[in-house]
């Protein structure tokens, strides 16, 4: 026991020495916000984690808070973490790094605590999804792919890098909707992330797979893929390819990343929270994040980031409900 | 290319550099050793610290982390049955029963030496064939999968005790748990009650640490006053040359079976050395010592979880491909650096790229060289009295399950799984072909049914790959040749009959 505790607390001093010298950036002063959490409803390393954690070192760093503690509970999507928001009604201090995917999670496992029942602070960050193939596919543009794919839609097996109800089956989905093949006949083959479904697209066993577009940029350019359409309604910097509308279907999707708070919170939080959340996002280190990262600016605040949630909500409905998926 | 390599051993070997792999190596060795915090775990905690070091620094420090992670786990594994990472649960299945036996230290020892040699030749590996692990890594796919797989289940018969009946129920309730969470295809919840805490299925390692350490600990509890505790002898502290004779082996056929499941996607370390174990336990001459302790038992998995994650960091550098938990966080903090991983990443950031593969040889050494001495220290560890050990194994496992997710609801999950290991026990089934069942009835799902989903239904589609062909070949040979055997048995004796002598 002797041994093992003596490994234990030398760990446990490197890692203390580690936080402390993250730490020591900011000096304390004003009005800023101390002792405030953000949880993250998915694992260590995921788009919400990474959101969250960035988000928290901007925040130090520009002297916005102090001591901001990013906390995970995973599960089920991220509905165990929206339950655990919803159920500590009147946290002023308490935020959660969320995004479509929490969205299309309250659907699927039938959550009870839903995101109408949050205090929405902002979105953050929105990402459009694209369809790409391998270089070596027979389909050199969507016209010829959506063609295939309406003549035999059980026959082109579609891949996404997330479960039924995430953002890469939606966007397959909606733009089936838009191309007039019926959802439920899609052969969506759903992968663990989008390096998993990278290997299948690249070993040409799937039509063709839809992602996020920042997950593939080096892969794009190397040449080892080709992106047939993005489903954003503008064109994305930096690679060749039509939106949808210009492809003739009425769709447009991005899967989007924000912030939202508990219920029942006071109004002098709330003003608070959306407050520091705005001078995070006018930050010169905020900016500095999003360049890193590949990540697009889509800063939307309070009521107006509620009005999104709910109009996402019911699109998002819609495409499940059809499925079979959504009770409702 | 040896130039690069040479390159980036200078870049590596500059004091900052050793001081940042002995770190991660550490670290990696303390977070391994608790249950629950994995190394893909570690990683992405350490992520926004690491910001102050640069990049090549960051990274060096990050696969020590990753390798010391691999190897701390099965420390815990082998002394308290307790896995700290999925790789290291094959690790108990032997190690652990060799630690019983006063043998802890030549367990420990094994390990470290099967971690050493299985990473180095995994890296060595990684440096010769990179471009060609990117083309076997796209190419495997899920039909492939189903086939290795359907391998994996037919070794499983090997494990499953003398008790046929007994073994199958064992498995039927594995492959039960296993069942828990979302259906892969049609999103809907399965054996959930309701509760959303289920809908993810159960983690692994939880259901290891249940059935493993939790139950023992309660079947101990249950009988300690009728078998008088007696404590755990611990023998001599080194190898001798009996050990190493039986080790070697293993030691270098690990990497042949743990490098290539790290390089593909969804491959992973679980199921490599679970048939790194069977092949040992099939290979070796004393077979009746598996399961009582069996060294070749902890000195091939041991070298297939270490070369499993030499695969998975060629297919991350090479292809930008992430094959496990791990690899994805290090690929979200290459992006964090505003480095794309992925197909350019060698020409484009060649100075990091080399100097992070000389790293992990400089960190495999640490590992040994740190390991080694302490594998004594470490066995004294089962000198305490029964009682106050096994209440620190239920406290130890608690902590990890705990740490997962700080939800209570993980250790009431883990208490009921370690009642019902102490009802297999309690009713003589083993508990090893549970735990296989965990770990390959999800994955044989998952990839049998995306397999027909990419054929549109058709079951050729299972077969229509030459990898899948052979495999099945193989279990086509495995499975009929005692019924070849006979025949040629038969055949043969009237006309050689001295060769019966």
């Amino acid at each position: 026991m002797k041994v093992r505790g003596k490994v234990r607390s030398a760990a446990a001093v490197i890692v203390a020495l580690l936080l402390l010298a993250g730490c020591g950036a900011n000096a304390g002063s004003g009005d800023k916000l101390s002792g405030m959490r953000i949880m993250v409803p998915n694992s260590p390393g995921g788009g919400y984690d990474i959101t969250a954690r960035t988000a928290a070192k901007v925040l130090e760093e520009s002297g916005l808070a102090r001591n901001v503690e990013v906390f995970n509970l995973p599960g089920a999507g991220g509905t165990v973490g929206l339950g655990r928001l919803v159920g500590e009604k009147g946290n002023g201090k308490l935020l959660m790094s969320m995004g479509l995917g929490v969205v299309g999670s309250v659907f699927t496992n039938k959550s009870p605590a839903t995101l109408q029942d949050t205090t929405p602070i902002a979105k953050l960050i929105e990402e459009p999804d694209i369809i790409a193939v391998s270089a070596k596919s027979k389909y050199k543009n969507i016209e010829q792919l959506l063609a295939d794919w309406k003549a035999d839609p059980a026959g082109l097996a579609v891949g996404g890098g997330s479960s039924r109800g995430g953002p890469d089956h939606l966007a397959a989905m909606l733009t089936a909707k838009g191309a007039g093949v019926q959802p439920k006949k899609v052969n969506f083959v759903s992968y663990d992330g989008g390096g998993d479904l990278l290997a299948a697209i690249l070993g040409d066993k799937l039509a063709f797979g839809v992602s996020g577009v920042s997950e593939w940029r080096d892969q794009i350019d190397a040449g080892q893929l080709r992106v047939l359409a993005v489903t954003s309604d503008q064109r994305v910097e930096g690679i060749d390819a039509p939106t949808l509308k210009e492809a003739g279907l009425d769709v447009q999707f991005t899967n989007w990343r924000g912030i939202v708070a508990p219920p029942g919170i006071s109004d002098s939080d709330r003003k608070k929270l959306i407050d520091t959340v705005q001078r995070m996002h006018d930050s010169k280190e905020w900016k500095q994040a999003l360049e890193n990262n590949g990540w697009t600016d889509a800063f939307q605040i309070g009521e107006q980031f509620g009005a999104f949630l709910k109009e996402q909500n019911e699109q998002v409905e819609t495409v499940l409900s059809d499925l079979g998926l959504s009770s409702s | 290319m040896l130039s690069n390599l040479l390159d980036g051993f200078a870049t590596a070997l500059t004091v900052e550099h050793l001081l940042l792999a002995a770190l991660g190596v550490l670290l990696g060795t303390a977070i391994g050793v608790l249950p629950g915090i994995g190394p893909a775990m570690a990683v992405a905690l350490l992520l926004p610290i690491t910001y102050s070091i640069e990049a090549t620094g960051a990274f060096i420090m990050f696969a020590g982390i990753y390798y010391g992670g691999m190897f701390g786990g099965s420390t815990t594994s082998i002394l308290l049955n307790t896995p700290g990472e999925t790789a290291a649960v094959v690790t108990a299945i032997e190690g652990h029963p060799m630690a019983k036996k006063g043998r802890g230290a030549q367990a420990l020892a094994t390990a470290a030496i099967g971690h050493f040699v299985g990473g180095m030749v995994g890296t060595i590996l990684l440096v010769a064939l990179a471009p060609l692990v990117a083309d076997f890594a796209v190419n495997i796919g899920a039909p492939d999968f189903v086939a290795v797989m359907l391998l994996a289940f037919i070794a499983v018969t090997s494990v499953l005790g003398k008790s046929r009946v007994r073994g199958f129920a064992s498995l039927a309730i594995g492959l039960t748990i296993g069942l828990i969470g979302l259906d892969p295809v049609t999103g809907q919840q399965r054996l959930t009650f309701g509760s959303l805490h289920l809908v993810d299925g159960i983690d692994v390692v939880v259901v290891a640490v249940g059935l493993f350490a939790v139950g023992e600990a309660l079947w101990v509890a249950a009988n300690l006053r009728r078998t008088a505790g007696k404590p755990i002898p611990v023998g001599r502290p080194w190898l001798n040359r009996d050990d190493v004779r039986r080790s070697w082996k293993p030691w270098l056929r690990g990497p042949v079976i743990g490098f290539p499941f790290g390089a593909v996607p969804a491959g992973g370390a679980e199921i490599p050395t679970f048939l790194s174990y069977v092949t040992e336990k099939r290979l070796s001459r004393r077979k009746d010592e598996f399961g009582k302790g069996a060294i070749e038992g902890v000195a091939g998995p041991e070298s297939t979880a270490s070369a499993s994650a030499a695969g998975t960091l060629t297919a991350m550098l090479t292809l930008g491909l992430p094959t496990t938990a791990v690899a994805a966080v290090m690929l979200a903090a290459f992006q964090q650096y505003g480095i794309q991983p992925g197909p350019l990443l060698f020409e484009r950031e060649s100075e990091l790229v080399w100097a992070l593969i000389a790293s992990l040889f400089i960190g495999l050494t640490l590992l040994l060289l740190l390991n080694l001495p302490l594998a004594p220290l470490w066995a004294r560890l089962l000198r305490i009295p029964r009682p106050y050990l096994y209440a620190g194994i239920l406290f130890f496992a608690s902590v990890g399950a705990y740490a997962v997710s700080s939800d209570v609801v993980d250790l009431v999950m883990l208490l009921v799984i370690g009642l019902i290991g102490l009802m297999m026990r309690r009713f003589g089934l083993p508990v090893l072909p549970a735990i296989i069942a965990v770990i390959l009835g999800p994955s044989v799902e998952n990839q049998l049914r995306r397999a027909l989903q990419l054929s549109g239904g058709d079951l050729g589609g299972l077969v229509n790959t030459t990898f899948s062909v052979v495999v099945y070949c193989v279990i086509a040979a495995i499975l009929l040749w005692p019924l070849i055997a006979r025949l040629v048995r038969k055949f043969a004796r009237p006309k050689v009959d001295s060769h019966a002598g």
